[in-house]
């Protein structure tokens, strides 16, 4: 065999075709931006449509008056003592109702992510109904555990409605969940091996989980802390029926200058005031958020998991199991045994209540307003899932400040006045082309804009979390890019995109603050409902109230379970 | 090292159809009138640096290439802009003679096998390979009996149902094989094939590969950073490095003559010192050494395969070490041995000059410490550009 002497640095030369600018590289960059955009066409338009547009009309309507802008009006209203004492309670309330949450909620968070016992997955859907709970019926719980006549003041003499004790217990019993799916969803996923290479290195038992689990656990323990700050900030329902005259956040007195006092200016200013700290909250969640991503070693949790073994570890798992227990059972027990509890017994007597029209209360039987909530809530599901799902297929490739800003943005629904938004609904959408006033479509179309961040929330996660590489295996062996997306994308959300579903279909079902503003008075929803049966006095009423809550709380409590059996390890994040 | 010497020879020795059926692949690829694939001043930039800077490259039909070269060379993007997942900034990639701008991956008609496989783990096996038949619409049919044929040609047979899951690393790979041979495609692109397997599988199926390949006639670009794995699969082997191509040649070629330094030492030669070549001797630091007949003249860089370096026991300490020297013979301490299995891999410090690597039979191996007697063989001396 001849051997050859070959050629050296083919590379080099042909000149002239190299300095001729292709452009192939930045066409495609331009069509990837052209999808985006068409994707990102759908949630834009909605949340301006909807959102966007309501909200700026109804600080319009307070702020523009007689052709001119009102500014003035800001430094007025924030100079009231009255107002300021209202922003004081919403701030310290919300940071106390935090602390507190954290407090008891760290410690179940360790226990459903690191220890295995039986009734282990029952226990997290149970913590988790009340985050889906309509705010109104966990007010009208712990009016019936902490309130006149309720179970503290019959048992111990001791009524807690008139003290702000009632708000910050309520205002756990909503959030243990995000702490504990937050918190807990990352920590089944820490590599325990990381923690032995700690003590390995010499470290002992609490040296190692300070010096590298905490550190690691930190970003989405502020994480969720900012969550709850941001909902506690916001906390309407609760404070509307435990706080009394006496206590009042931002969101009750935006509800109360608008519907009760119909001061448009000063609700338009405090509405302002909200959005401003709700943008500055979810601009530092973002930032957690962000930090909470960056490389962690991740493993499977069913690897982490571990038979409870000695006196501390026992002593923990039933402190956590009382305190669920007492903030979580015990409020929703006693809605329940409320509802059974009659003048003359127990009995189903305000369950048959609820089919007839006697109460007056309504035009309809109360039982009616269940068959309103569920098609107002498959309705809002529906959309929810199309303008969240088309949201999150644009974000799955992270580029750009502007996209992170939209993902931020899509959280704002969230955080804004739910009230705002259900009167901006009214004074907005009722002239053409958008003149909605009489359609039944108003109700879902404003539940849907809550709904659709959780299922951002939920499927960008596990959508992003799908290697890239796979897609440009499918594409390579023939696959456009629409058959890559049905092919690839579509089964490995298929899960994901359920369990957005049944969130965004139970943050509907209890959605209260916008809803008491649009839904007609002829068809209101069953948390409507609840709020008006509980502003009637008689027992009658009363245990209708109980009774009806006791129905949206079995139908959110059974939609979780179903969740709870496909809940993927990716998609805990709320 | 054996290994790449032993794929070597069996490529010389063994591998007829290579050289005889397909004469184009001993010609210089640019004398090849109507290639398969081309590239033309192929450039990627990633921000200011140059993935494929310029790159020039012909494949021609039934033809096995390896591009050969250490990680951040370039390799993975020159596959990914020829699949058109990663476009180009400047030059062009033509298949069978068509610009391929503008054309989207899943038009394209190449195959790709990727580093880590990607099988998709929600389809079965034969899912899997049914993949690309399924995009190309083939009916039913058609695409059972393709799937089954594919599974029996890498040694699965009847494996349709199994999960992805459930396979070895070894198995992964033939599915992976599978698959992307599956559409037919015109060119074949294996990315690090056998990059996670362990070294027995590797070398195993890096030979059923090439019969596989030779059988099918599929045509072939291959990238690895893996020399033995190159040498043994391919027809042609491309070096490269920096996001330029360095070396294009036979296996034979490129190992008995690395074109430059940077080659030499990719493929583990590290005896390599300056030299000035007149007549058939070669002046450098270890003393005169012969060189082969035809080596330009002048000065060089000359490399010493370890082959070429003969150990002889050391004559007693010389009075004058200048006088050994004279004598052609360079006196080494032995300061490292390996046992290599068939030899042993000897690392020496020379009285002067940089180190040498030596390579003898077991018995004859000195023991470290020991001081031992040079000569060089010109038939593994090699002189490089300077």
């Amino acid at each position: 065999m001849s051997v050859l002497r070959t050629g050296h640095g083919r590379g080099a030369g042909t000149g002239d075709r190299r300095g001729v600018q292709d452009g192939a590289a930045r066409a495609a960059r331009t069509r990837a931006a052209l999808v985006r955009g068409a994707l990102m066409a759908l949630p834009l338009l909605f949340f301006a449509a909807f959102f966007g547009y309501p909200v700026a009309a109804i600080v319009g309507r307070g702020l523009h008056q007689g052709g001119r802008w009102q500014f003035g009006r800001v430094g007025d209203v924030l100079g009231d003592p009255a107002v300021r004492h209202v922003l004081w309670f919403t701030c310290w309330q919300a940071a106390a109702s935090t602390a507190l949450t954290l407090l008891l909620a760290l410690p179940g968070a360790y226990v459903l992510a690191r220890l295995d016992f039986p009734g282990r997955r029952l226990l997290r859907a149970v913590v988790t109904v009340p985050f889906v709970l309509p705010t109104v019926v966990a007010g009208s719980a712990f009016l019936a555990l902490l309130g006149r006549d309720g179970f503290t003041d019959s048992l111990l003499g001791v009524r807690l409605d008139t003290s702000v004790w009632a708000i910050l217990i309520a205002h756990v019993f909503f959030n243990y969940a995000v702490v504990v799916r937050t918190v807990g969803g990352l920590w089944a996923q820490l590599d325990p091996a990381q923690e032995e290479a700690a003590r390995m290195l010499g470290a002992g038992r609490l040296a190692a989980w300070r010096r590298v689990t905490l550190p690691a656990l930190l970003p989405s323990v502020a994480a969720a802390a900012l969550m709850v700050f941001l909902f506690t900030f916001t906390s309407f329902g609760v404070i509307q029926i435990l706080g009394g005259p006496t206590y009042s956040t931002l969101e009750v007195e935006i509800y109360r200058q608008t519907a009760e006092v119909f001061d448009l200016p000063t609700a338009a200013v405090l509405t302002l005031v909200q959005f401003a700290a709700v943008l500055a909250i979810l601009a530092l969640h973002g930032w957690t958020v962000r930090r909470r991503e960056s490389a962690l070693r991740l493993v499977d949790p069913a690897r982490t998991a571990h038979r409870p073994g000695g006196p501390g570890e026992r002593a923990l798992l039933g402190a956590v199991l009382a305190v669920v227990a007492l903030v979580v059972l015990l409020p929703l027990g006693v809605l329940v045994a409320r509802s059974f509890d009659t003048p003359n017994g127990y009995g189903l007597a305000f369950y048959r209540a609820l089919g007839s029209t006697d109460g007056g209360t309504f035009s309809v039987a109360p039982w009616q307003t269940v068959g309103n909530s569920l098609r107002f809530a498959a309705v809002a599901t529906v959309i929810a899932l199309v303008v969240g799902g088309l949201a999150a297929a644009a974000l799955v490739r992270r580029s750009g400040r502007l996209l992170r800003g939209f993902d931020a943005l899509l959280m704002l629904p969230l955080g804004t006045s739910a009230v705002t938004i259900g009167f901006g609904f009214l004074i907005a959408l009722d002239k053409p082309p958008l003149d909605l006033r009489d359609s039944w479509l108003l109700v879902p179309l404003a539940q849907a804009l809550v709904g659709a961040p959780f299922v951002v929330r939920v499927m960008l996660p596990v959508l992003r979390a799908v290697d890239d590489r796979l897609r440009e295996a499918a594409a390579v062996l023939g696959a456009s890019p629409w058959r890559v997306w049905r092919e690839v994308d579509l089964p490995m959300v298929s899960r994901a995109a359920a369990i957005a579903a049944g969130f965004a279909f139970a943050v509907s079902l209890g959605e209260f603050g916008a809803t008491v503003f649009i839904a007609r008075p002829d068809d209101p929803t069953l948390p409507v409902a609840v709020a008006r049966l509980l502003g009637r006095a008689g027992p009658m009423n009363y245990g209708q109230a109980m009774a009806l809550s006791t129905v949206l709380m079995a139908v959110c409590a059974a939609s979780l379970l179903v969740l709870e059996n496909l809940r993927t390890p990716s998609a805990g994040e709320l | 090292m054996t290994e790449i010497r032993k794929a070597v020879t069996e490529m010389t020795t063994t591998n007829p159809t290579a050289d005889q059926t397909n004469p184009t692949h001993m010609a210089k690829p640019s004398a090849m009138g109507s290639a398969l694939l081309r590239l033309e001043a192929a450039t990627v930039r990633y921000g200011e640096r140059a993935a494929l800077d310029a790159v020039d490259l012909a494949v021609a039909e039934h033809e096995i290439v390896s591009v050969l070269g250490p990680s951040g060379s370039g390799k993975s993007t020159l596959l990914r802009a020829v699949a058109g997942l990663r476009p180009l900034d400047a030059g062009r990639v033509l298949l069978d003679g068509a610009d391929q701008r503008g054309v989207p991956p899943h038009r394209r008609g190449v195959g790709l096998m990727f580093q880590d496989h990607q099988l998709f783990p929600q389809r079965d096996v034969g899912g899997n390979v049914g993949f690309g038949p399924r995009m190309h619409k083939a009916p039913r049919e058609q695409r059972e009996h393709r799937v089954a044929e594919l599974l029996e040609l890498v040694g699965l047979p009847g494996a349709q149902g199994r999960a992805v899951a459930a396979l070895s690393g070894g198995e992964q790979q033939r599915v992976a094989l599978a698959r992307a041979l599956a559409p037919e495609p015109r060119l074949l692109m294996l990315d690090e094939p056998l990059g996670q397997l362990d070294r027995s599988l590797r070398e195993r199926l890096v030979v059923e590969l090439r019969q596989l390949f030779g059988r099918l006639g599929t045509t072939v670009l291959a990238v690895t950073h893996d020399q033995g794995e190159a040498f043994a699969l391919a027809d042609r082997v491309v070096v490269m490095r920096d996001g330029t191509i360095a070396q294009t040649g036979t296996p034979l070629e490129v190992w008995q003559h690395p074109a430059d330094e940077f080659v030499a030492r990719f493929l583990g030669f590290d005896s390599i010192t300056d030299a000035v070549v007149a007549g058939g001797a070669a002046t450098t630091e270890w003393g005169t050494l012969p060189v082969p007949p035809g080596t330009p003249q002048g000065p060089c860089r000359l490399l010493v395969r370890p082959t070429g370096v003969l150990l002889s026991a050391a004559p007693a300490p010389a009075p004058a070490p200048a006088s050994a020297a004279d004598e052609g013979a360079l006196r080494c301490e032995v300061v490292a041995r390996t046992f290599r299995g068939g030899h042993v891999a000897v690392t020496l410090r020379p009285e002067r000059g940089p180190r040498l690597e030596a390579e003898c039979a077991l018995r004859a191996a000195p023991r470290e410490g020991d001081t031992v007697a040079v000569t060089f063989d010109p038939q593994d001396v090699v002189a490089l550009p300077a």
